[in-house]
């Protein structure tokens, strides 16, 4: 099946409902392991029980980030290609991706209290995560206030592209004002500095977290193309109601 | 680039003609300078400790209250779709525009940033570096508010979701300004890197912000 026939809604739908339940029952059987060898993994020598949060804290960052890349993919399928399951695409991801963002915010404050003494520091790392929220945020109020999802859509489109650039400011933040948060240690030159009984679990859990951002948002791709089909009826019965009376 | 030039002249007299409004922003900083002493206290080894910082969010906050007006008038006469439909390319019109914006509400900021720098107490010689970097910096926050500016018109929406999409996207050239302009009264870090950072990201705003507004006009207007 070519990425053309998925254009029409109907198979893409038909395809979704086949693919669906497969995939929760990966993502529920994924997280069950992750889950089980996150609470098998050694506490930190310094921070104890707490280190645990990161295994939720560090996949809901990656997933938060992802989910703008796909924006932007999504996006370019808007307006150059002209896609029409782009701007679906790009719609579904924006708020599954504030949550991810949110979550990491949320989590990484609840880990910032026991290792850092308090819940939020102005480190150029949360701050650019705090500003990714605030930009999905952005996307997503003008989804709102578009009184038309086209135009919304590719407004949207062109907002996610700019807001694009900002991915690599965040990534590499991390190097330019070096505070408080730890640098990068997964993927780094020389390979990565952690244990292999921290990183498997880490591993397992990213992988849980990727497959449940994948069946959150195609779940959201159907249920929006389903409302748009509920729009076009209600705009279609209510011109029909409209001419009876005219 | 005649034309280029007749649109900026043409915005200008707009802008400082009756009704344009462009010492409003001016205004506009004078007053948030003004209210933010009331806020904090009068003691002047506070304030000129924040007054950078100060006059960065002022500049910011006056620059985007601005920016509502850069399309919108325009789309309402109808003159932004004879300009679409113009020889000129849509990005040079935009960028055409951004210019003359900048000139007749930036630029003002710039030039009575002096007064309220004594009026905030910062030292005279930081004076020098904290003018440089709202001349350098002023421009980028005009570029980014660009494509602010064109997607509310193309949504015809303005006002708080202009501010909602720009602002965070401000944050970097915020960021900058403010730490270059810093350095000249804390710090004993080099004023160079930080406003090096700062003319990159006017720049890079001077080449994305027109290219997206434009863009996002043509799907927008259509």
């Amino acid at each position: 099946m070519a990425i053309i026939d998925l254009a029409n809604p109907t198979r893409f739908i038909a395809l979704v409902n086949r693919v669906l339940p497969w995939l929760i029952a990966v993502t529920v059987l994924l997280f069950a392991i992750g889950l089980a060898r996150t609470m098998q993994a050694p506490d930190d020598y310094q921070q104890g029980a707490t280190v645990k949060i990161m295994y939720l804290h560090v996949p809901a960052a990656w997933l938060g980030m992802m989910a703008w890349g796909i924006m932007s993919v999504a996006a370019l399928g808007t307006l150059v290609w002209r896609h029409p399951l782009a701007d679906v695409a790009g719609k579904a991801a924006a708020p599954i991706g504030a949550a991810f963002t949110f979550i990491c915010l949320v989590t990484g404050s609840l880990w910032g209290r026991p290792t850092w003494g308090t819940y939020w520091v102005w480190d150029a790392r949360l701050t650019s995560m705090l500003v990714l929220l605030l930009l999905y945020l952005g996307v997503m109020a003008l989804y709102w206030t578009a009184d038309d999802p086209n135009r919304g859509s590719r407004a949207a489109a062109i907002l996610s592209l700019v807001g694009a650039v900002n991915l690599p400011i965040i990534k590499f933040s991390v190097d330019w004002w070096n505070t408080l948060h730890q640098g990068s240690s997964v993927f780094r030159m020389g390979g990565s500095t952690i244990s292999p009984s921290i990183l498997i679990p880490l591993l397992i859990m990213a992988i849980a977290f990727t497959l449940l951002f994948v069946t959150l948002h195609l779940a959201a791709m159907r249920n929006e193309i389903l409302r748009r089909r509920v729009r076009t009826m209600r705009l279609m019965q209510a011109q029909e109601l409209a001419e009876a009376h005219s | 680039m005649s034309a280029f030039v007749s649109l900026l002249k043409r915005d200008m007299r707009l802008a400082i003609r009756v009704g344009g409004g462009a010492l409003m922003g001016a205004f506009f900083f004078l007053i948030v300078v003004v209210m933010m002493p009331f806020a904090v206290g009068p003691d002047l080894g506070l304030l000129s400790r924040l007054g950078p910082a100060i006059l960065w969010i002022g500049a910011l906050l006056a620059s985007l209250l601005a920016l509502d007006r850069l399309f919108a008038t325009d789309h309402e006469d109808g003159s932004l779709d004879l300009l679409m439909m113009g020889d000129m390319p849509l990005e040079l019109v935009v960028a055409a525009k951004a210019v003359a914006h900048w000139l007749t509400t930036g630029l003002p900021l710039v030039l009575i940033t002096p007064l309220l720098a004594l009026m905030l107490n910062v030292e005279p010689k930081a004076l020098g570096p904290l003018m440089l970097t709202l001349v350098v910096g002023t421009p980028a926050l005009t570029f980014i508010g660009l494509v602010g500016a064109a997607l509310s018109v193309a949504l015809r929406r303005g006002g708080l979701l202009l501010a909602v999409l720009v602002l965070p996207l401000t944050v970097p050239v915020l960021i900058f300004g403010v730490a270059a302009a810093n350095t000249a009264i804390i710090g004993p870090t080099p004023f160079g890197p930080p406003f090096t950072i700062l003319c990159g990201l006017s720049l890079m705003s001077l080449v994305i912000g027109p290219v997206a507004a434009a863009a996002a006009l043509r799907h927008g207007l259509e």
